[in-house]
């Protein structure tokens, strides 16, 4: 026969403040916890965001970021013709060629400097990129020396008011908008003309180039001609989504490694504090016990009975930190991606799959601190419990 | 004295208890140790910056270089009495996935880096061989040991930023001259690179990625740095010359972020340690509400009471933390050789040890202070009619 579930929450209810003490230890552990998945989670989803499996970039082969990549003018142009590239309603291929560089800027506040990446587009990376609008100002003219400036850029660091010139590269830049890239890295870009930007910076080849498929099916055909022209035998084709997606993994595996071993180390001092509490639930209980086997109920009642107690005070633990942690999707963070070496702006992204986690390193927590305990309480024998009054 | 043996009967009579209380704290502290180690590691190489050197690079951001051209003009400048440069190199080394393979590959001035650089201790038949092979290498100890680099062996490595695959000889491995160096990088002839970018990538060569200087008198700093940077202030390539603290530092602040959080959860942790305590010291001090309104009527003021309760609570906190602390270390140790790669310098520093052993002692005072304005306030009669 079971033990009614209301004498498990009774029971957990008698001894508030010991149970408090309990959950806030689970509570913080499992808020950490979730924090760390949520943030790793948060790099992934941002980078993931920025690429389209409509789009392909061409880099240069084991070039792993835009920054250490080079493609020359003959190549990219070559690389237009293809017929998996798609054309605009006026002819022209639906391609942008791209310098990517970084510059270093002054954050807000902190004056600490940060790498804020310096694009150079051609025109039709507007269409290439819907996810970007313009949040304020207007687009920057073509053949200009004007830049557009992310929106967390514009957030972060210092000198990015609109209408202010800034000087980098061989030029002087004035800024005449702001944009949005909608939670993507581009919000952490500066964009100008790629022309421009190439002069300015003493770059005559370009670090990459972006095209629209004519259907995301056309990659594979065109990775086979990049491979078999020996005119492009240096470069190399990569979904522009799994090109985003790669630059999140350094990243992401770092906060993941560090957060969630520290997590679990310390986790066990909290799980040791549901032990302390479980076994003095027991020692305080030793007549109830008693009582209860006198009753009728079986050795394997009580410690069903005693597992659930540890195990729901863990859940609520684990909920609560749930709770808190929810609220760290307010924040987000701009830091260097060491993947890119450059600023990235991400937040804190509660997935389904973090509170699953979340809740089943609870219960983890619970069935580890509650075992033992409970395999005392289930052990004592009826007389000597009953006797102990 | 008589205090004292009722705190310490007081402390054993939960034997269980008290243990797993003094397990808890100990784990506490530990992480608590471990994390700050982790947040000094990070800025390991600020502090291990030597005090006469600074660097030169370009003022827009560190991806571009300078001219090799610049060399002769900084050597001139009053001062500095030495002159090196470096370029950082890149590169994939086997399976980038794998954070092992990931160490600093820079192309230095042979000649005179290891003069700069006296922190990297080298025999000096190594060295000379070293200088006398273009295509060979140094390594340092730490990535010798973990990817079992041997004198004579040839690294490949798959060139990013200068494309091509490159073969380097090792011909030394270098010591650090204390704990605080790095010894995770791989040091090869900047001259072999310029020649083979050459042929490569006509228009390319000529460049370095910064210059090194040793100044005389540190406190010359401020004006051989604004001197330098006037010199070049309408040039193409612009310098920012800084000393070689700020020059690391500015690479620290860089995640400033995320050391941040990492000292947010360090402050998580110490709630946690004093969640656990308390636990256990309220349970202890709610059991015994009785003894101590006997103690009461014995004649024992609030103020022994006050010392039983903080002194148990004290004493379980300085051996958890005493335990935590022992544990760091191997810690420490264990997680540096998991991942050697991971901080190039990782050790528990002394300011470490002091935190946590404060961080202990505070909790031992915190837990104790519910329980015992409870026992204070608490009167004779109340606590001889309470039930345990």
């Amino acid at each position: 026969m079971k033990i009614p579930f209301t004498y498990i929450w009774r029971s957990l209810w008698a001894r508030r403040l010991t149970t408090a003490l309990t959950l806030g230890g689970i509570a913080l552990v499992a808020f950490v916890f979730a924090a760390v998945l949520m943030l790793s989670h948060g790099v992934e989803e941002t980078l993931i965001a920025t690429g389209s499996n409509d789009n392909a970039i061409v880099l240069r082969k084991s070039a792993n970021s835009e920054l250490v990549s080079q493609i020359d003018r003959d190549g990219a142009n070559i690389l237009k013709t293809f017929p998996e590239v798609a054309t605009l309603p006026n002819g022209k291929p639906f391609a942008s060629t791209e310098v990517y560089v970084i510059i270093n800027l002054s954050k807000k506040g902190s004056n600490d400097m940060g790498n804020v990446s310096v694009r150079g587009i051609s025109p039709e990376a507007l269409q290439l990129r819907p996810q970007v609008t313009l949040l304020e100002g207007r687009w920057f003219t073509f053949g200009t020396q004007e830049i557009l400036i992310g929106k967390n850029i514009a957030q972060q660091f210092q000198k990015c008011e609109l209408g202010r010139e800034i000087r980098f590269g061989d030029a002087s830049w004035k800024i005449v908008g702001y944009f949005d890239g909608h939670g993507t890295a581009f919000d952490s870009e500066i964009w100008g003309d790629v022309e421009q930007m190439g002069a300015a910076f003493g770059r005559p080849v370009f670090s990459s180039a972006t095209f629209r498929l004519t259907s995301p099916e056309a990659f594979e055909a065109a990775k086979l001609r990049i491979q078999q022209d020996p005119r492009l035998a240096s470069m190399e084709l990569k979904r522009e989504r799994d090109y985003y997606e790669e630059q999140s993994k350094l990243m992401s595996g770092f906060i993941r490694i560090l957060g969630l071993v520290v997590t679990v180390i310390f986790s066990i001092g909290a799980m040791i504090g549901a032990m302390i509490t479980m076994y003095a639930a027991v020692a305080n209980r030793t007549v109830e016990i008693g009582t209860m086997r006198a009753l009728g109920f079986k050795r394997r009642s009580v410690l069903g009975a005693f597992l659930i107690e540890s195990i729901l005070l863990s859940l609520v633990g684990g909920a609560i930190g749930i709770a808190l942690a929810s609220l760290m999707s307010f924040i987000r963070i701009s830091t260097t991606n060491f993947g890119t070496f450059s600023e990235l702006a991400f937040g804190f992204t509660l997935a389904p799959s973090v509170i699953i986690s979340t809740l089943l390193f609870a219960v983890l927590m619970g069935i580890a601190g509650g075992f033992l305990p409970a395999v005392r309480a289930s052990r004592l024998s009826i007389l000597n419990a009953l006797r102990s009054a | 004295m008589f205090i004292l043996k009722l705190v310490l009967k007081n402390t054993l009579r939960h034997k269980l208890r008290t243990i797993l209380t003094i397990l808890g704290i100990s784990i506490a502290v530990m992480s608590f140790g471990f994390l700050r180690t982790i947040v000094t590691a990070w800025s390991a190489g600020v502090e291990s910056s030597a005090a006469n050197r600074m660097i030169v690079r370009h003022s827009v951001s560190f991806i571009f270089p300078l001219p090799y051209a610049y060399r002769e003009r900084i050597s001139r400048i009053p001062g500095v009495t030495m002159v090196s440069y470096a370029n950082w190199f890149g590169g994939v080394y086997k399976d980038p996935a794998d954070f092992k393979n990931f160490f600093p590959r820079v192309a230095v001035d042979a000649e005179t880096y290891f003069e700069m650089y006296p922190e990297f201790t080298l025999p000096p038949d190594q060295l000379a061989t070293f200088k006398q092979e273009r295509s060979s290498c140094i390594v340092g100890e730490k990535i010798a040991r973990e990817l079992g680099f041997k004198i004579g062996d040839a690294i490949p490595i798959e060139g990013d930023i200068y494309p091509g695959r490159w073969d380097f000889v090792v011909r030394g491995i270098y010591k650090g001259k204390d704990a605080s160096t790095d010894e995770t990088q791989m040091l090869f002839h900047w001259n072999y690179l310029n020649e083979r970018i050459k042929e490569l990538q006509p228009g390319r060569e000529g460049n370095v990625g910064w210059y090194i200087l040793r100044v005389q008198n540190p406190r010359e700093m401020p004006a051989i740095a604004r001197t330098v940077d006037q010199e070049y202030l309408n040039s193409r390539a612009g310098t920012k010359t800084e000393t070689e603290k700020e020059f690391q530092q500015s690479f620290v602040s860089m995640s400033s972020a995320i050391i941040r959080s990492l000292e947010v959860v360090s402050f998580i942790i110490i709630g946690i340690i004093m969640l656990v305590l308390a636990n256990t010291i309220v349970m202890a001090a709610r059991e015994r509400t009785t003894e101590y309104a006997v103690l009461k009527t014995i004649g024992f003021s609030s103020w022994h009471i006050a010392g039983l309760i903080s002194g148990e609570s004290l004493l379980i906190a300085g051996i958890g933390g005493a335990l935590g602390l022992g544990l760091t270390f191997p810690v420490a140790a264990g997680f540096a050789n998991m991942f050697p790669t991971f901080f190039p310098v990782f050790n528990v520093a002394t300011l470490t040890i002091f935190l946590a052993a404060l961080v202990a002692a505070f909790a031992g005072v915190v837990a104790a202070l519910f329980p015992t304005i409870r026992a204070l306030r608490m009167t004779i009669a109340d606590g001889l009619r309470a039930i345990g």
